[in-house]
């Protein structure tokens, strides 16, 4: 799964994705509010929040190693690595 | 904030201020009922923001209640400076035997309230107190302790004033001072203050403003005047292009990317911060460029925000490039402002490259902002280029294009 | 030395849970030799910590706690709330309020500066960014973060006083660039009246060993340039001055307010124009731009102190 903004896009890995726990962690450590929950409880990803992203790493520190991936597009897609 | 002269009248009437029997009004028939109320001739005044209204013709004496019609009617459609009058007032010709002046403003330097009092009204206390100082006392009260009756009284005896005048005059001034402070005001001014035949005083004109910041504060009396939220009574209106501004503004509580001023260049600007928007403005302005507008970005806006701003700025008809210059930031985001302006552009299908004349921000998040703008090839300059320097070379650029 | 503050001084940040009082709290623990902020205050979070500094709900209960006087208190809540914390401030001894919040009725602040008169404290603000000694300490959020104001101050002989928060780091920078330090950088606040003006600062910048000269930043609105101009005539200070006029275009353009609350001309003496002309009459130099500051107080100082 893969989301594009036009700075920031954010992968999250599929069974991060599925996991209902994690999308409320997320949605709770986001401050700008890229993270929500879908439906059915995983890990949904909301597009107009993205380019918001402030590179603070909260949401890599909330989620299992490598289950959330931070990707600056304007960087030559560098990864943005966990504080 | 200014207040009409009828508002200001009606803060004066409340604080147990003697006031003439005055009626103000938006229509000239009702201007000739309230003559014929007061019987007698009257005083039709136009309600304008500016001054000059005597000059050009904004008040004029009626005998009759029919003449007090014919000038309401005159008075309504004249413009002054650029203001329609908001309405006139009818105001009972008074016998007068002298003119007196009472006025509170601050004093920044002392940080209090000063009191002022003058004999000699009915013109510009400025002028008083260059021609005649010795007529004009002036007298600070504090910010905590109780306001007494002693000191309006030391004021007014200061000036010479004494006898039945100055006890009359104490409880006028005393409740002036008062007004001033539980309305924060920033001016509070009665003039003139007329003494009639009889010995007693009454308020004739009077000039109020109250502190923007303290309008919150004011909503009873706001409503009960009829002053609208809206109202911001800058010495102009608010035109679309900056009633825009402060939509963008709203958009979210995050930092600040608004304040916008409309002019009338090609060349549109978002700057900030405060201080940093003053010296652009100038600097651009010092070497020969026209600024489309003026604003001001802080305390670390959402892209979104940033982007609204510019979008509104490269849109403004006119507007050929914009300069994005901030003083260095250490709140605001140097890489949050650049998202916002790039994305500006291609939402509006421009070439950022082209139309960004210079995008001058250090400080904060520098080097991931200067990676953003060096994808889109826009120019973009470190804290080693000054302020006027990146004015400079946003004004060549735009000349550029106009040539 | 410095001016207000140096390395021992304690204060507390009151408002500290706020967003913004956060990220000042982290910033002044990181600065120079790292500030000793010994407590915060938010009423109803007695208990916490915000990167280590407990939280208290009182000013009593963070003096009782750190058990000796605190000297100083940055104030970072609404405007509606201002007041009142401020005076709390100073029934509790502090001596050194330096207030953020912007947008404070001039009533209030008035009253804030008269008790603080009244208690022998200083208030510096409202509307500004605080206290920084280079390398040192800093009080407020001046300079942003720790790695960001290192960049922009380094110490040396220039006392910088400065209405525009922002405009202290761009002059001190300036500065920096050329080799001319800074002793002191004050950012006083952008409101029409604050607890400290220029002439108020100058006594202390006078009594500093380290201060050589002083530069600062103005805007059209108040008084407060002219009797700046009126204390260095009447004292005869020993130092050289060099302002810089930011918002000249507003002489165009009366009863308009740009920029900071304090900057709407009200007469015609609060205009660029006439400022520029009472400072340039008190022997001050006013820059025409930014990066002229460096070599004009330089040449001042020389002027004065010839080798």
């Amino acid at each position: 799964m893969r989301a594009d903004g036009t700075f920031i896009a954010v992968e999250v890995d599929d069974q991060a994705a599925a996991d209902s726990a994690l999308a409320v962690k997320l949605s709770d450590a986001c401050p700008v509010d890229i993270f929500a929950q879908t439906e059915s409880g995983g890990v949904s990803i909301v597009e107009k929040n993205l380019d918001e992203c402030v590179l603070c790493g909260l949401c890599l520190a909330a989620a299992p190693e490598g289950a959330v991936t931070i990707i600056k597009l304007y960087d030559n897609d560098a990864i943005l690595a966990k504080a | 904030m200014r207040f009409f002269e009828f508002e200001a009248r009606e803060v004066v009437k409340r604080a147990g201020i003697p006031v003439t029997d005055y009626g103000f009004t938006t229509d000239p028939t009702e201007a000739r009922q309230i003559a014929e109320r007061i019987g007698g001739p009257t005083v039709i005044k136009s309600q304008v923001l500016t001054g000059g209204r005597m000059k050009a013709g904004g008040v004029k004496f009626a005998d009759t209640p029919e003449q007090a019609e014919e000038y309401a009617r005159e008075i309504l459609a004249l413009e002054i400076s650029g203001h329609m009058p908001r309405g006139v007032l009818v105001d009972p010709k008074a016998e007068v035997a002298q003119e007196y002046y009472a006025g509170v403003v601050w004093d920044g330097i002392r940080k209090q309230p000063v009191m002022i009092f003058s004999p000699v009204g009915g013109i510009d206390i400025e002028q008083v107190a260059e021609e005649q100082p010795d007529k004009v006392g002036r007298r600070h009260f504090s910010n905590i302790l109780p306001l007494s009756d002693f000191q309006a009284k030391e004021v007014i005896a200061s000036t010479g004033v004494t006898g039945s005048a100055l006890n009359k005059l104490v409880p006028i001034v005393t409740r002036l001072a008062k007004l001033f402070v539980d309305n924060d005001m920033t001016l509070a001014e009665i003039n003139p203050l007329g003494q009639l035949e009889d010995g007693s005083f009454v308020a004739l004109d009077a000039h109020m403003d109250i502190e923007n910041e303290a309008r919150g504060r004011h909503k009873k009396l706001l409503k009960d005047l009829g002053v609208g939220d809206e109202e911001t009574r800058q010495a102009r209106e608010a035109t679309p292009f900056e009633l825009a501004g402060e939509e963008v503004d709203a958009t979210d509580h995050r930092g600040v990317a608004g304040n916008v001023t409309e002019f009338d260049g090609n060349l549109g600007l978002v700057i900030g911060a405060g201080g940093g928007s003053l010296t652009l403005f100038d600097a651009v302005r010092a070497h020969g460029g026209k600024p489309a507008n003026y604003c001001e970005i802080g305390g670390n806006p959402s892209v979104a925000k940033a982007c609204g701003l510019a979008k509104l700025v490269l849109q403004k008809p006119g507007v050929d490039k914009i300069a994005v210059m901030m003083s260095i930031v250490s709140n605001t985001r140097v890489d949050i402002v650049a998202r916002g302006v790039i994305k500006a552009c291609l939402e509006l299908n421009m070439d950022p490259a082209e139309k960004i004349a210079i995008f001058r921000i250090p400080g904060a998040w520098e080097e991931e902002g200067f990676k953003i703008l060096e994808k889109y090839g826009v120019e973009y300059a470190d804290r080693s280029v000054s302020l006027n320097e990146a004015a400079r070379r946003a004004v060549e650029k735009i000349q550029g294009v106009a040539a | 030395m410095s001016i207000l503050i140096d390395a021992d001084t304690t204060f507390i940040v009151q408002g500290i849970t706020g967003r913004e009082a956060v990220n000042l709290t982290r910033e002044c623990l990181d600065y120079g030799a790292g500030a000793k902020v010994v407590g915060g205050v938010t009423p109803g979070r007695l208990g916490r910590d915000v990167h280590g500094v407990p939280v208290f709900d009182t000013v009593a209960q963070a003096v009782a706690h750190h058990g000796a006087p605190i000297y100083g208190s940055v104030v970072t809540v609404p405007p509606a709330f201002t007041k009142d914390a401020v005076f709390e401030a100073i029934e509790n001894a502090v001596k050194l309020i330096v207030i953020v919040t912007e947008r404070i009725p001039r009533r209030d602040v008035a009253q804030m500066v008269e008790l603080a008169t009244l208690r022998g404290a200083r208030i510096i603000g409202p509307n500004c960014l605080g206290i920084i000694v280079p390398d040192v300490i800093k009080m407020g959020g001046i300079g942003g973060p720790a790695r960001n104001a290192a960049q922009a101050y380094t110490p040396g002989p220039i006392g910088v006083i400065s209405r525009s928060g922002g405009m202290t780091t761009e002059m001190s920078s300036t500065l920096s660039a050329a080799g001319l330090g800074q002793s002191t950088a004050v950012s006083i606040g952008g409101d029409a009246i604050i607890g400290s003006s220029y002439a108020e600062l100058m006594p202390l910048f006078e009594a500093d060993e380290q201060t050589q000269g002083i530069v600062i930043y103005t805007e059209p609105g108040g008084r407060m340039e002219a009797e700046l101009a009126r204390w260095v005539t009447e004292n005869k200070s020993r130092l050289p001055i060099v302002a810089f006029m930011a918002g000249r275009f507003m002489d165009e353009m009366p009863g308009m307010s740009f920029g900071h609350a304090g900057t709407i001309v009200e007469g015609k003496e609060d205009t660029a124009t006439e400022k520029i002309a009472r400072l340039a009459q008190a022997g001050i130099t006013v820059a025409e731009r930014i990066e002229d500051i460096p070599g004009l107080i330089q040449s001042k100082i020389s002027e004065r102190s010839p080798a």
